[in-house]
């Protein structure tokens, strides 16, 4: 197994002391509506990067009315930077495991799915053997802890190398068969997921967040954090700074103390949420890590003052382009559009102009495409150029326009 | 919905294929199952997972291209995937990169002539805190130095 950079996890939430399976067995007592009602009332947000409400979701589900119903664990973990999924999976896999089945009562499914991406396959015996543990405790199986008709199952499939398969439409796309390709929203999985069925569709994160809102309440989780963002956030640190790892912080925590938190010195910028996430420099180290101010799923990688910003603007697109589901055509053409410019900044050969036209390319690209990769590919792109205009010359000559234009 | 597929060996009474989400929803694993086994998935295999499922070939290729970890062409036995994320780039990956070529004689993307080893570039394999990380089949190593990537061949071979 891999070798481990614990960083002696603690933390209020997820790190907290826990016995296992006794949130199911108090939701169970509670009853579904009181347990959804907990959820909601805890205000707790989805740890995949949306931050969709919960309880909202999970209400969807439960008021759909079919006989089918599924829980799928997001466990895809595909944005650059990101490993905490990965932690929880491999040190804390009975808490996500039992979110899964309090929520599958919750809605009342009958069959669990954790997609799990291909690059974690080396986990899949050991989650293999967790749940099968659970099988034979009756936490999962039929009548699950002598609770009539509450029958409930988890299988696990793997992804095979794509990061759009992390978006969630495109997920049950794969999950079905397909390929990864995401869908118009609305209707949202709540309402029409899995082979057409309400589905809850959370990350794994959130799962494992859900037994400990359970067994301590609402009340206790929303003392925690900030006011809109409840409870705390776990981040995956990396990049330029001496103890990188996955720390669980109360969200409200600001870029600074997350700094010293991980002995990072002479930072530049820090690329909150991943490619697709924002960057941010120096004068707005003081922001913080919520729903309100910078929302990540954890992504946190950190550029000291020898990088080049114009190489971390060109390292995600390059991504985005390699990772676009081709689709749609903002994203499909925009990406390649916003790569050569950022090259063609490189070699000093872009126009004031030109790079008006990028920047109001980006906006198209925002609006225009239809899933969240295209939308957020040219984040990182746009605040680099706005923020760190020292690091490009601009042409002053506009042929180069013309030209370039002429060469694609 | 219309996306219902058929499985071609079971048919109702009258003789009409039986129509089946729960079919199309294995093809993923199978094409999985294959890549492991053999290194790609061939014409030919494409033609019996499609008549197996009642789907036509094309869109099982469809699928097998959509997805890195599937492939029409042979792999080397063993794959061993580079991450070209930023947190791999600043901590050397590239360095690493270029030691792998030169001890296994090929570039990236190539596979080396005795069809023992394919190396290849990949997106964050999610060990960003212990980077430079490769992948070498299902197994990820983290805090890989130039000097372990013999070591690293050397257990492959
Ligand atoms: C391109 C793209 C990739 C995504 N990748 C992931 C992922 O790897 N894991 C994840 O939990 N959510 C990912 N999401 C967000 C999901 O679409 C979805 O919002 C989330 O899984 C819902 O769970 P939550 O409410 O618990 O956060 C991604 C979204 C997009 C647009
Ligand atoms: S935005 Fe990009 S990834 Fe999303 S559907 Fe369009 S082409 Fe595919
Ligand atoms: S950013 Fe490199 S492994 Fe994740």
């Amino acid at each position: 197994m891999i070798k481990k950079n614990t960083n002696n996890r603690k933390g209020k939430v997820i790190f907290s002391k826990f016995e296992p399976f006794t949130a199911l067995k108090k939701a169970l007592d509670i009853g579904r509506s009181e347990s959804i009602a907990e959820i909601r009332e805890s205000n707790l947000k989805g740890r995949g990067g949306a931050g969709f409400p919960t309880g909202v979701k999970w209400n969807l589900a439960a008021v759909a009315v079919d006989k089918e119903k599924y829980i799928i664990c997001n466990a895809d973990e595909g944005e650059p930077g990101t490993f905490k999924d990965r932690v929880l999976l491999d040190e804390y896999p009975e808490l996500v495991f039992e979110g899964m089945v309090i929520a599958a009562y919750a809605v009342g499914a009958n069959k669990g799915f954790l997609y799990l991406r291909g690059e974690y396959k080396s986990f899949l015996p050991q989650l293999e053997k967790k749940l099968k543990e659970m099988r034979t405790e009756n936490y999962l199986g039929k009548n699950i802890l002598n609770k009539e008709n509450f029958d409930f199952d988890i299988e696990i499939r793997l992804g095979s190398g794509s990061y759009v398969c992390g978006e969630e439409t495109a997920l049950i796309e794969s999950l079905e068969g397909y390929r990864g390709e995401a869908r118009n929203k609305p209707p949202f999985p709540a309402n029409v997921g899995y082979n057409g069925h309400p589905t809850v569709l959370n990350n794994v994160e959130t799962f494992a967040t859900v037994p400990h809102i359970i067994d301590k309440g609402s009340k206790w989780f929303k003392s925690i954090g900030t006011e809109k963002s409840s409870g705390t956030k776990l981040l995956s640190i990396s990049g330029d700074c001496k103890k990188p790892g996955v720390y669980e912080v109360p969200f409200g925590i600001t870029i600074k103390k997350i700094l010293e938190m991980v002995n990072a010195i002479d930072t530049k910028a820090v690329q909150v949420g991943g490619a697709s996430g924002h960057c941010v420099s120096k004068k707005d180290f003081g922001r913080q890590i919520s729903y309100e101010d910078l929302n990540t799923g954890g992504s946190i990688i950190v550029f000291n003052n020898k990088r080049n910003m114009l190489d971390i603007a060109e390292n995600f697109l390059e991504f985005f382009k390699e990772e676009s589901c081709g689709q749609c055509t903002p994203c499909r053409e925009g990406i390649p559009v916003l790569l050569e410019g950022v090259r063609m900044l490189r070699k000093g050969e872009c126009t004031h102009e030109y790079l008006d036209d990028l920047l109001s390319l980006s906006e198209t690209m925002k609006l225009a495409s239809k899933c969240g990769l295209g939308q957020s590919s040219p984040n990182a792109f746009v605040d680099i150029i706005k923020t760190f205009k020292d690091e490009y010359v601009l042409n002053e000559n506009n042929d180069i326009k013309e030209k370039i234009f002429n060469a694609r | 919905m219309s996306k219902f597929c058929s499985v071609g060996k079971e048919r109702d009474e009258n003789g009409e294929i039986i129509v089946c989400e729960e079919s199309r929803a294995k093809l993923l694993p199978i094409l999985q199952n294959m890549q492991q086994e053999k290194g790609y998935i061939s014409d030919e295999d494409m033609q019996s997972v499609a008549d197996e499922l009642g789907i036509h070939p094309v869109e099982v290729y469809s699928v097998v291209t959509f997805y890195s970890f599937l492939s029409v062409e042979k792999k080397g036995e063993h794959i061993i995937r580079i991450s070209n994320c930023i947190s791999n780039i600043m901590a050397g990956s590239k360095e690493i990169l270029k030691q792998f070529e030169r001890i296994l004689n090929i570039k990236v993307g190539e596979t080396t002539s005795d069809g023992k080893f394919t190396l290849e570039e990949t997106a964050c394999i999610g060990m960003c805190d212990m980077a430079p990380a490769v992948m070498v089949d299902d197994k990820l190593i983290g805090n890989v130095t130039p000097r372990m990537v013999k070591k690293i061949i050397k257990e492959h071979s």
